[in-house]
């Protein structure tokens, strides 16, 4: 029996330089050499620099961009910061991704959908809300929208830029990804994608 | 539900299959010790690899033996794993500057690792230094897999010789899957996870400005390698806290696809392989047919439940017809994620695109039932394929009963000793899963780690440990597991999940193998039709629902009709 501790220790070293360092490195080293976009995340960047990853959602607060969904990601409280329970919404905090883990009978999950839903109201939105407009992704940083949601807000995006809505909704339109042959993938618009399109159709 | 959705599903799955016929031969010759066109470069590595651990590969092993290098191997790697994240702040490659884990989550995240389990009681990106995510979690993502499918080996040699007094060497089996299996298909699929999109970098963080001025962090690190192991391994444990519902992890559509693939792959190769090794095709198809109604089924009831929506929002003015959208990602779509969901727990997977916690009662009552069971449609790495055949042992049992014969499988006489084991590993996930569940609920400490009230927050309870007990890790993740009695309960249901059904299992080969195996005769009840499935599907569904119906009662079917009744906690 104790022939068996040799192999358990010298196997485990071996598998551990094998799979956890020369694995992960040769990975790391080939990735960089030859897809460096994607190895580093896939940044997009204006004049100014980067301004986020293609794959990754943002909060969007103002009027002139198109919003995001609803995000429920935390970050730790400034006012308790040695105190890891103590946590204070971050929407889109993409160094700590959740989802709101509410399930359907949850009051909480109702009182918050039903907020957003009334402050949709209240600005004017009429009929039924698109689903992603007021329920946080799995992630917390999902990076798109439904073309649904996207056009339901073209109205307000077009007023606060002065802006034609005729014009704006043809950008939403330009973004709106579909499947790939029809049948992969679900229909789509990424937000950031979108709101760049819109600041660099404002800058020309 | 729609019918590109199903498409998509049928897609996914005719891909599978189609890939693991090939590969059930490959694995068969690594089951056999048979060279193969990677022998080339890989064989000097092996040779080299049993030299310095002193290994004799020609030496097989008894399965008491079996067992104790089993048990030697975990050991080595428990207490490796728990050492590298106490002292993860005083090591190199942190560039987070994160501090030592605490105590108790290292207990149970190093047995969740060794145990192929992958439950997360930390946030990855909040936690893990890059080392601690490489040389500890990646490793044991190979190992952990690796000695999974060594275990059903050993079982399937049981059932596959004649009066053998061995049943293989352990270091030979784990080596060679690892070397031969999850090595080579691990780095094609990194290298195209990359170039789908996924990040490998040593970089920790990146901030960026953005379009409104703010500054967003945006965690990295080297997740490609960590991802491809993590699903072909059916591990599950994410880089990040969302796991595969990250846009990091899993970006695309295309991505999603290969995720799902990669992660009922080597299970479903695995009981192909069961039946060239015992010389019968047939009766790895009997398995697999029954495996896969079974799944299907679960994908058929989620996508169902899931597309109709939740009541409670519809009725706020939600348009219903994209479905249940709280904890779901837009670019997975309801179809693909259902697929992910059943697979991800009727294999030991356990990674998550849509959060579990926020499913509709019936599309959670499927993750929770698969987990329930085991994990045994298709099953984690070999753990899949000894789970299941233990559930064929108890059916040709009760078809023996009916006709009043001794029950034989594979040509083997299943007598008492053999029921005794198989009915001690069957009821050891009851005992286990109710047990602590029903002194959890009797806790203050525990009840306060709730995220939901009701009946949910009693599924989230029972979700925890069927999916530790399981091995499977995906949770119902409001509840905070980060808490001693849970980091040490959740623990101990990992390893008695893990290992008080693998020995017992053991103990089977050991017995099994020793037996001659009798010709088939015309009395012999045939394993391999459509009746062995029927028998098989009926006497799993009257083992498990029969040991958590009551439980299952409680949590999602009566938080069911609450909701249709718009009752809200």
């Amino acid at each position: 029996m104790l022939s068996q501790i040799r192999p358990a220790i010298v196997l485990l070293v071996l598998f551990t330089a094998l799979t956890g360092l020369a694995y992960p490195l040769a990975i790391t080293g080939i990735a960089q050499a030859v897809m460096p976009n994607q190895a580093n995340g896939s940044l997009l960047t204006t004049s100014a620099g980067p301004v986020g990853s293609a794959l990754i959602g943002q909060n969007f607060a103002t009027d002139k961009y198109f919003h995001s969904r609803p995000s429920a990601t935390q970050a730790q409280d400034p006012a308790h910061p040695d105190d890891s329970s103590k946590t204070i919404d971050a929407p889109y905090n993409a160094a700590n991704s959740t989802g709101s883990n509410l399930g359907p009978t949850s009051q909480k999950l109702l009182d918050r959908v039903k907020a957003d839903v009334d402050a949709r109201r209240a600005a004017g939105a009429t009929g039924v809300i698109p689903a992603d407009a007021v329920t946080t992704s799995a992630s917390g940083l999902d990076p798109h929208i439904s073309p649904e949601n996207a056009l339901a807000q073209v109205a307000a995006v077009a007023k606060a830029r002065n802006l034609p809505e005729d014009k704006v909704r043809a950008v939403v339109e330009a973004n709106i990804e579909g499947r790939a042959l029809g049948l992969i993938g679900e229909p789509r618009v990424n937000v950031l994608r979108l709101n760049m399109a819109l600041d660099a159709l404002t800058s020309s | 539900m729609t019918f590109v959705g199903w498409l998509q599903i049928a897609i996914v799955l005719a891909l599978v299959l189609a890939t693991a016929i090939p590969l059930s031969g490959y694995i068969a010759g690594i089951y056999a010790g048979k060279d193969n066109f990677l022998s080339p470069v890989l064989r000097p590595v092996e040779r080299g690899f049993y030299w310095l651990a002193g290994v004799d590969e020609t030496r097989e092993q008894s399965s008491f033996l079996y067992a104790i290098a089993l048990i030697a191997f975990s050991i080595a790697g428990f207490v490796s794993l728990y050492a590298l994240q106490r002292f993860q702040n005083v090591l190199p490659l942190n560039p987070q500057g994160f501090d030592a884990v605490g105590a108790d989550l290292a207990f149970n995240t190093s047995i969740s690792f060794i145990t192929n389990t992958n439950w997360q009681n930390y946030g990855g990106e909040t936690t893990m230094s890059h080392l601690t995510q490489m040389l500890g979690l990646t490793v044991h993502n190979f190992l952990s897999a690796a000695t999974g499918l060594a275990i059903a080996f050993a079982f399937v040699r049981a059932f596959a010789r004649s009066s053998a007094a061995t049943v293989g060497n352990f270091w030979v089996d784990v080596t060679r899957v690892s070397l031969y299996i999850l090595l080579p298909i691990a780095i094609v699929l990194a290298l195209v996870f990359v170039a789908l999109g996924v990040p490998q970098t040593l970089a920790g963080s990146v901030d960026v400005t953005t379009l409104e001025g703010a500054k967003q962090t945006i965690s990295m690190g080297p997740m490609a390698s960590q991802e491809a192991i993590k699903q072909l391994g059916t591990n599950g444990g994410g880089f990040f806290n969302a796991n595969s519902a990250h846009p990091f992890e899993n970006p695309n559509a295309w991505t999603n696809i290969l995720q799902i693939w990669a992660l009922l792959l080597i299970p479903v190769a695995s009981v192909i392989a069961f039946g060239r090794a015992v010389g019968d095709l047939r009766q790895g198809r009997a398995i697999l047919i029954t495996m896969a109604i079974l799944l299907i089924v679960g994908v058929g009831v989620i996508y169902w439940a899931e597309s109709a929506g939740t009541l409670g929002l519809t009725a706020l003015g939600l348009d219903p017809s994209a479905g249940n959208l709280e904890g779901k990602e837009i670019r997975f779509g309801q179809a693909m994620s259902a697929l992910f969901t059943s697979a991800t727990t009727g294999t030991g997977t356990g990674a998550v695109i849509t959060m579990h916690d926020s499913l509709t009662p019936l599309g959670g009552l499927v993750p929770l039932f698969n987990i329930l069971a085991g994990c045994i449609w298709p099953g984690g790495v070999g753990a899949g394929l000894y789970g299941f055949l233990v559930v064929a042992i108890v059916a040709v049992f009760v078809a023996g009963l009916m006709v009043g014969r001794t029950p034989e499988y594979l040509g083997k006489k299943i007598e008492s000793r053999e029921m005794k084991l198989a009915m001690f590993a069957v009821l050891i996930y009851p005992m286990v899963v109710l047990g602590f569940s029903g002194a959890s609920v009797l806790l203050k400490t525990a009840l306060d780690s709730l995220n939901n009230a009701g009946p949910h927050g009693l599924s989230e309870i029972i979700y925890a440990y069927a999916s530790t007990n399981a091995n499977n890790g995906s949770a119902f993740a409001g509840l905070n597991g980060a808490t001693p009695w849970f980091n040490t309960t959740l623990g101990l249901a990992m390893l008695f999940g893990r290992f008080a059904y693998a020995i017992p299992v053991l103990a089977l080969a050991g017995g099994l193998a020793a037996k001659k195996k009798a010709p088939a005769s015309a009395g012999t009840f045939p394993t391999t039709g459509p009746l062995f499935v029927g028998l098989l599907l009926g006497v799993i569904v009257i083992l498990y629902l029969l040991q958590y119906f009551p439980a299952l009662a409680l949590g999602p079917v009566v938080e069911h009709f609450l909701m249709l009744s718009g009752k809200a906690f």
